[in-house]
């Protein structure tokens, strides 16, 4: 354990000197006599990409579910920028600045990209059209639909009044992962975001993964899929029965070492 | 461990896109898209040729008076139809509008005439009730959650009870009614056709919810609702929220229908607009709305109340058994429903 931090720190480079983000001490979290989370920490530093990996039932949705403030933890601390925070709903993490983009990707299949990013957060027109009369400043929310698209080196979203249900699984994913990125969100969090996508939309998502991280966002990205985790992550978060198994980088160890952490045959 | 960070680099170009427009641009695949764009074209196209196509069968067809006479007939259905439209939106269905339209009427009606107090009085009581059996059909969606359809289905037989043990059954005439009561069946000319104040009552309601489904974020939310609440919720849309301010705007459009509905008929019966229910359901669905929610327009739903009016009056002029009326309502709704199902599958 001590010989992995130590291999971590200085692989991980700059996340040394900067202080991290998001921390969580010694989160507990028990489902009746289920131990969900048994006394798990996290840093996340600025512009990293941290993978959380681990079996079925390990504890990686329950770990995610607290610092998106789905589930409250029985016990531990969670900081935000230093402060200490408390998520009792997922609202209140999302107003904070923690973006989650879900399996399920939340997007409204009908409504086109633009009013899909700006959805529950929709522009007004300025003046009395806006404030009488409500008006959405639809050239407004397109012009910086457009902006955020280009900023995250989105270049597979060409139009952005197209219908999403238009739009390949890997291009629903961007528009997912734009809605989460723009609007200076602190911390995106992406669950399984190349689950359902096939080889060239998983690649999409990737770099798009990684344009996030060289824009300054640091992005907690939880998968199953070793290759894609290896490709993207600065250090991967391997959690086993509840608790961290390891905190390792892919410099430190192969794919076969770190599935060999997350099911026990090999002690961290 | 080593051959990672190079598998990303391919296939990441704006090329991809052109690549994937291009496979589906057969023509039939584009009037597709055409479509599903602008849900509106289809209802619009039928109406165009129904209204060339009876004016050839018949010359009287095209007559100012049955203009006007046709927009008549269209003026409450299709005002109950832009409440319909509301619901079906958010991917709901009521079956209780024309229930609750006559209920208030009759309280309209009544609590004026009985009570002898001003008509003003009146219509704010007929719209009151019209806003609490909104506000009820939303309760039991939102709070218990029940499935739209069942709880309109108890709701129209409570409120046509209501109606019947408010009224005793008894019609109002428009005679014995304050002169504002009856206004909206006043007529004005433009061009030699004449139109009730009730039609462009309709009309201007018509702009109104049209503007606000278009350009306001309350609308994107309306179908942003129907289309997928998961999302919608997750977005950080407070689904129940939106849904009770559709019943509620549902109920407050019903009595402005029930005004409508009194100088049409130059009377409140308790009896009237069973057939109202389902009407404005048939004008929603063939104005081109789809009943899975998240999709349609206002102004498909006032094209197919023009659609049914259409029909109904051409063939009675073509001199057709009135109940070859109802069978050609029926092949157009079933119609409509295909043509919804073919255009949803542009991309499945």
């Amino acid at each position: 354990m001590t010989l992995l931090d130590g291999s971590t720190s200085s692989a991980a480079g700059p996340s040394v000197v900067r202080e991290p983000i998001l921390t969580a001490t010694k989160l507990v979290k028990t489902y009746g006599r289920v131990v969900g989370l048994d006394g798990v920490s996290l840093e996340l530093y600025p512009g990293e990409v941290l993978a959380i990996i681990g079996d079925n039932g390990a504890g990686k949705s329950t770990l995610i579910k607290c610092l998106t403030g789905a589930e409250v933890a029985d016990e531990g601390e969670i900081t935000l920028d230093g402060k200490p925070v408390q998520f009792k709903r997922p609202q209140d993490a999302h107003a904070a600045g923690i973006e989650t983009v879900y399996q399920t990707l939340a997007v409204s299949p009908a409504l086109d990209v633009a009013s899909n990013l700006f959805l529950g957060r929709e522009l007004r027109r300025a003046g009395l059209l806006g404030s009488v009369f409500r008006m959405v400043d639809k050239k407004g929310m397109r012009k910086r639909a457009r902006q955020e698209l280009a900023d995250l080196g989105i270049s597979t979203l060409q139009d952005v009044t197209v219908a999403v249900e238009n739009l390949s699984g890997g291009q629903r994913q961007a528009v997912a992962v734009a809605r989460a990125a723009a609007f200076g969100s602190k911390v995106v969090v992406l669950d399984e975001p190349t689950a359902a996508l096939g080889v060239r939309e998983s690649n999409q998502v990737l770099q798009l993964v990684k344009n996030l991280r060289d824009r300054g966002i640091p992005v907690i990205l939880i998968s199953h899929n070793m290759p894609h985790v290896f490709e993207v992550a600065d250090r991967i978060h391997i959690q086993r029965l509840g608790k961290c198994a390891a905190t390792i980088t892919p410099q430190s160890h192969s794919m076969t070492d770190a599935v060999a952490i997350m099911t026990g045959a090999r002690k961290a | 461990m080593t051959q990672p960070t190079q598998t990303a680099n391919p296939a990441t170009g704006p090329h991809d896109l052109a690549e994937e427009f291009l496979d589906r641009t057969t023509p039939l695949s584009r009037l597709r898209g055409l479509m599903h764009r602008y849900p509106a074209i289809s209802p619009a196209v039928v109406l165009v040729i129904a209204i060339i196509v009876f004016g050839m069968l018949n010359e009287r067809f095209l007559n100012p008076a049955n203009l006007s006479l046709i927009t008549q007939q269209v003026a409450v259905v299709g005002t109950l139809a832009i409440a319909q439209t509301l619901i079906i939106l958010t991917a709901g269905i009521d079956l209780s509008v024309g229930a609750v339209m006559v209920l208030s009427s009759m309280v309209i009606a009544q609590f004026t005439v009985q009570n002898g107090v001003s008509p003003v009085v009146g219509l704010l009581a007929g719209l009151l009730v019209a806003l609490a059996a909104g506000a009820l059909n939303g309760f039991l969606v939102t709070r218990l959650r029940l499935p739209p359809f069942i709880v309109t289905l108890g709701t129209l037989n409570v409120f046509v009870a209501l109606t019947l043990l408010y009224s005793n059954g008894a019609t109002v005439r428009g005679g014995d009614m304050p002169d504002l009561l009856t206004w909206t069946g006043t007529t004005f000319s433009i061009g030699g056709v004449n139109f009730t104040m009730g039609v462009l009552m309709m009309l201007v309601l018509y702009v109104v919810i049209a503007f606000i489904l278009s350009q306001t974020a309350w609308g994107r939310h309306v179908y942003a609702v129907g289309d997928d609440k998961e999302a919608a919720r997750l977005a950080g849309i407070s689904v129940s929220r939106v849904l009770m301010s559709v019943y509620l705007a549902a109920g407050a459009i019903l009595a402005i229908g029930a005004w409508i509905q009194i100088g049409r008929s130059n009377a409140a019966s308790p009896n009237a607009g069973t057939d109202l229910n389902l009407d404005s359901i048939t004008a929603v669905v063939i104005g081109g709305t789809s009943l899975f929610g998240g999709r349609g327009t206002i102004w498909g739903t006032l094209l197919g109340a023009l659609i049914v009016g259409v029909f109904r009056n051409g063939l009675s002029l073509a001199g057709l058994d009135v109940l070859w009326q109802t069978f050609a309502v029926g092949v157009l709704i079933v119609l409509a429903v295909s043509v919804d199902q073919w255009i949803r599958k542009v991309r499945k």
